[in-house]
Order: C-alpha cells, then sequence, then structure tokens
C-alpha cells in the first residue's frame, strides 16, 4: 500500500508547502510599518494645525511638549496608580458583563420561548448608548464604584450576549447533522458541536463586549467622580478644569492605547482560531 | 398467499411503501412516493438516480434525520451516514473526529486515542493523526469521515454521494478502500450516487430510482467478479445500460 500513501502525500493542500516560506522579520515589518505611517501622517497633521496658528499654544499644544509631558507621567508612580484604578474597575465590570452575558446568551439559545422573547430585546440593548444608564445608576448607587460598575456592565453583556446568540444560530446545518448522525442529542449535541462552532462569533462579541465597557467605563470616570479615587477619567477632568490641555491630550493617548492593546488580545485570540479552523482566506 | 413470507430471510433494511412528502411555501413537495426495497444483510446496494430523485431521502429517513409520512421502514442493527461533504469539525484535530465519535458511542477515555489511530490506520492516514481538517486534501478528509463513520461501529453504513466531490484517482483509490473495509466487515452498505459506473463499480445490486417522486424503476444485479476496473468493458457496458435508462427516466418526466 506504500502507492497509496504516495498518491494522498501528492494531493496535499498547497498551503503547507508555503507555509515555511515568508521570514518572520520581513512578516513582522510588513504588519508594522503601515501603522507608523499612520502615526507620523497624524503627527505631523497634528503639528501643522499647531503651526497654523489656530489657537494658542497653550490651548492646544503640539505633539513634542504632549509626548514630553507623556513620557514625564510614565515615570510616576502615581500616574500607574490612576490607570491601575481605572483597569481594576474594568477588569470587574467586564468580568460580570462576561459571566452574566454568557449566561443570559446560553439561556436564551437553549429555550426557544426565551429566544422569541429575549432575542430581540437583547440585540436592542446593545444599540442603546450606555451613558444613558448613568442617571439610573447614580440613583441606585449613588456616586459609587458600584454606579460605574453597573453601567460597564450594561454596556457590555448585551454584546457578549449577542455575539453567542449569533454563533448558535449560524452553525453550518451540516454540521449538527453530522452531530446528530454520530449520536449527539440535546445537551451532548451543545457540548460538542454548536458551542464549539460557536466560538469565533463569541470571541466577536467579547471583542464588542470589550470595546462597549471601555466606552462606557469612560464615560462613568467622567460622570461619577469618586472622592480619593484619581482614576484616568478623574485625572482628565481635572486637566480640563486646569486647563492643562498638555495632560489632557497625554492621558487621551494613554486611554487610546489601552483600548487598542486590549482590543489587539482578542484580536490575537480571533486570529489563532481562524488559523486552525483555516478560515484565513490566504 | 401469493407471496410467502420468508421468516429466516436475513435482511438488515426493509422498506415498505414508503413515501416522505414535505410541506413547500408552493404546495406539498413528494420526495419518495410507494417505495419498496430490501437490504440483505452484508450486502452493497448501490442507488442511482437523477438529482432530486428522493436519494437522499432515502437516507435521511434509514438515519432517523426525517420521519417517512407514510409506510414503514424496518432497520435491524445501528446506522451511520457518510455525506457528500467530509463536514469534519473544524477544531478537532484527524483523530479528534474520530474520537468524538467514539466518545459519543460511550467509549471510555482511556481506549478513545487509541482506537482513533487503529481507525485512521485502516483507512491509510497513518501520521496525519494531529492534523486539522483544512491542513488534508480533499480525499484525505473523506477518508476522515470514513474511519469516523467506522467509530461508530454500525451495522449498516449510509453513504450519501461521498466521493462525488473528489477528482478521479482519489475516487478511484477511495473505492478499493471501501471495498476492502466492506468485505473484511462485513457491513452493509447502501451507496447512493449519481454516477453509473461507480454504482456498477462497487454494487452487488443498482438500483434506478425514477424522478421526483421517487420509486425503483429497475433491479439491476450486478454479477461481475471483484475487484472491478471503472474502465472494464463489462462495467462500462452496463453502466452504459443504466445511464439509457436514466435518461429514459429523467425526459419521461421532464
Amino acid at each position: 500500500m506504500a502507492e497509496l500513501a504516495a498518491v494522498a502525500d501528492a494531493d496535499l493542500p498547497a498551503e503547507d508547502l508555503f507555509a515555511a516560506a515568508a521570514p518572520g522579520a520581513a512578516r513582522v515589518w510588513s504588519a508594522v510599518w503601515p501603522k507608523l505611517g499612520a502615526v507620523a501622517l497624524v503627527l505631523t497633521a497634528w503639528q501643522l494645525v499647531v503651526w497654523s496658528g489656530w489657537k494658542p499654544d497653550y490651548v492646544l499644544p503640539g505633539p513634542l511638549p504632549v509626548l514630553l509631558r507623556l513620557a514625564q507621567d510614565l515615570g510616576q508612580a502615581d500616574f500607574y496608580g490612576g490607570v491601575a484604578i481605572t483597569m481594576r474597575r474594568a477588569l470587574i465590570g467586564y468580568t460580570l458583563a462576561l459571566v452574566m452575558g454568557t449566561a443570559v446568551g446560553l439561556t436564551v439559545a437553549r429555550v426557544s420561548v426565551l429566544r422569541k422573547a429575549f432575542g430581540a430585546a437583547i440585540l436592542g440593548l446593545q444599540s442603546m448608548p450606555s451613558i444613558t444608564w448613568f442617571p439610573l445608576a447614580i440613583l441606585l448607587f449613588q456616586l459609587s464604584e458600584s454606579a460605574i460598575v453597573f453601567v460597564v456592565l450594561l454596556g457590555a453583556a448585551p454584546a457578549i450576549a449577542a455575539g453567542l446568540l449569533h454563533g448558535v444560530d449560524h452553525v453550518q446545518p451540516l454540521l449538527v447533522r453530522v452531530g446528530r448522525v454520530m449520536g449527539a442529542r440535546g445537551m451532548h449535541l451543545y457540548q460538542y458541536i454548536v458551542l464549539p462552532a460557536s466560538l469565533p462569533s463569541f470571541i466577536g462579541g467579547l471583542k464588542q463586549g470589550w470595546a462597549f465597557a471601555w466606552r462606557s467605563l469612560m464615560a462613568g470616570e467622567l460622570l461619577v467622580i469618586v472622592s480619593h479615587q484619581p482614576s484616568l477619567g478623574v485625572r482628565l477632568e481635572f486637566a480640563r478644569e486646569f486647563s492643562d490641555t498638555e495632560q489632557l491630550l497625554a492621558l487621551m493617548i494613554v486611554i487610546f492605547m489601552i483600548g487598542i492593546a486590549v482590543d489587539s488580545i482578542f484580536s490575537v485570540i480571533d486570529d489563532r482560531i481562524r488559523r486552525r479552523w483555516g478560515l484565513h482566506g490566504a | 398467499m401469493s407471496t410467502p413470507l420468508v421468516v429466516s430471510e436475513e435482511y438488515a433494511v426493509r422498506v415498505e411503501r414508503l413515501s416522505v412528502a414535505f410541506h413547500q411555501r408552493n404546495g406539498p413537495h413528494i420526495a419518495l412516493q410507494g417505495l419498496q426495497l430490501e437490504l440483505a444483510r452484508g450486502e452493497l446496494l448501490c442507488v442511482v438516480g437523477a438529482s432530486g430523485s428522493g436519494k437522499s431521502t432515502l437516507l435521511n429517513v434509514l438515519a432517523g434525520l426525517e420521519r417517512p409520512s407514510t409506510g414503514a421502514i424496518d432497520v435491524q442493527g445501528r446506522v451511520a451516514l457518510m455525506f457528500q461533504e467530509a463536514a469534519l469539525l473544524p477544531w478537532l484535530t484527524a483523530a479528534g473526529n474520530v474520537e468524538l465519535a467514539l466518545r459519543l458511542r460511550g467509549v471510555r477515555r482511556s481506549d478513545r486515542r487509541e482506537m482513533a489511530h487503529d481507525l485512521l490506520r485502516r483507512v491509510h492516514l497513518e501520521g496525519f493523526e494531529s492534523r486539522l481538517a483544512h491542513q488534508l486534501s480533499g480525499g484525505m478528509k473523506q477518508r476522515v469521515a470514513l474511519a469516523r463513520v467506522l467509530a461508530q461501529d454500525a451495522d449498516i453504513l449510509l453513504m450519501d454521494e461521498p466521493f462525488a466531490a473528489l477528482d478521479a484517482i482519489t475516487r478511484d483509490l477511495l473505492h478499493e478502500e471501501l471495498e476492502r473495509l466492506w468485505k473484511r466487515s462485513g457491513l452493509t452498505i447502501l451507496f447512493v450516487t449519481h454516477n453509473a459506473r461507480e454504482a456498477v463499480r462497487l454494487g452487488d445490486r443498482v438500483l434506478v430510482f425514477t424522478r421526483r417522486p421517487g420509486r425503483v424503476a429497475a433491479e439491476i444485479p450486478i454479477g461481475l467478479p471483484r475487484p472491478r476496473s471503472l474502465d472494464s468493458p463489462d462495467v462500462a457496458a452496463t453502466a452504459g445500460w443504466i445511464t439509457q435508462r436514466l435518461k429514459y427516466e429523467m425526459q419521461e418526466v421532464g
């Protein structure tokens, strides 16, 4: 049967042959240079606006003083304390959202009556601006950590639930048939076929949920100022009150970078899954 | 009593006046009407018919995925179904796909790995156990799918055009492999195809289905010695006759 194996080999997909071809450094560079270019472009545009004299320097500083201020911030322990406060809230709120969003998503996907009752509502909640929850949150929890976490939770959970529901709805019917033919029924069908198959969509929901959580958190930190908790949002608000635009812009850069950094974690996970499943268009 | 009932007769599948209708928006759609057939235990029966002749519906009913509208089916033993698409679960390796079938059959965890590797060896995929679905060629995927249905340890294997999407050489190899596994295992196989040559190459008998609604239009016992070659003149001649019969069936209605 040696010739059998030989024929099977000749018939391998081509990607196997090219997988090792691209050298690592070149690949990293090809991914990085457009981003560096974009940063350079934005900094240049910013500098040009400053040079045009549209606003005085103390209202709109150029990129150089802002970046120097950022570097200075990054050298202070106090600054990391603020980041820690914000990130702790993000972590608590997001974890709660993850647990509740997943639980609700699973229950609603599994029970068709609940599905009919709440499916549309969950999608609707997703498009509700989370800032509109704050008045209620403040009445319920006063100006406290809980109010902020509550809104972060409500911002992120519907997206996570919706991602899971979308995944369950769009499992390839053929895979479900295969599962049933193999004898998977009820919970087993969910455990071995439906849930693993909806993983990419679930990760998409997690990513979306993070974006909503981060937005809600920043809105919350500007609205709900808890004393002795100098979070990023509080610092941003103070910078405005003191007309310290350099500080304000430096903080905005930090907020932007944190958002991107966490988002890229989800992108990496998503990318791994797509690769594993062979979903990459390459 | 014009047809005496033979009690001792060993059959694996018996289909009595089976009709299956679906309700569609533009009215009822009758896939099968008054279908009558029997599969002897250990037989390899091929069914050929044009698309829409209800072949897949028959397999779905036998596999328990659809219900008969009228009539009866009697299936003696466990059934496994293989599709035209390999339909491997993309998050599992080749071995993982086979192991899942074992797990759902209730095989103990400690035995699964060994058994999965053994099954993959039987379809000549030794060394490809840890490959993911997208890292396998079309033919290799179908081999994994074959190992996966074998893992179900069924008595009756239902195959729905399993090799239709493969190139000629790969298909030829898989015909040999299927014939070998069938001879060794004593499985009963119901093999559905639209390719008359493939049916004659593999089948003990070939049934030609009418166009929708499906019934048996002709039954051709294939007495040619095994192993048969797709290109042999005898296979070609019988297949040619079946193709004529299929064309006639298609013209009669259309």
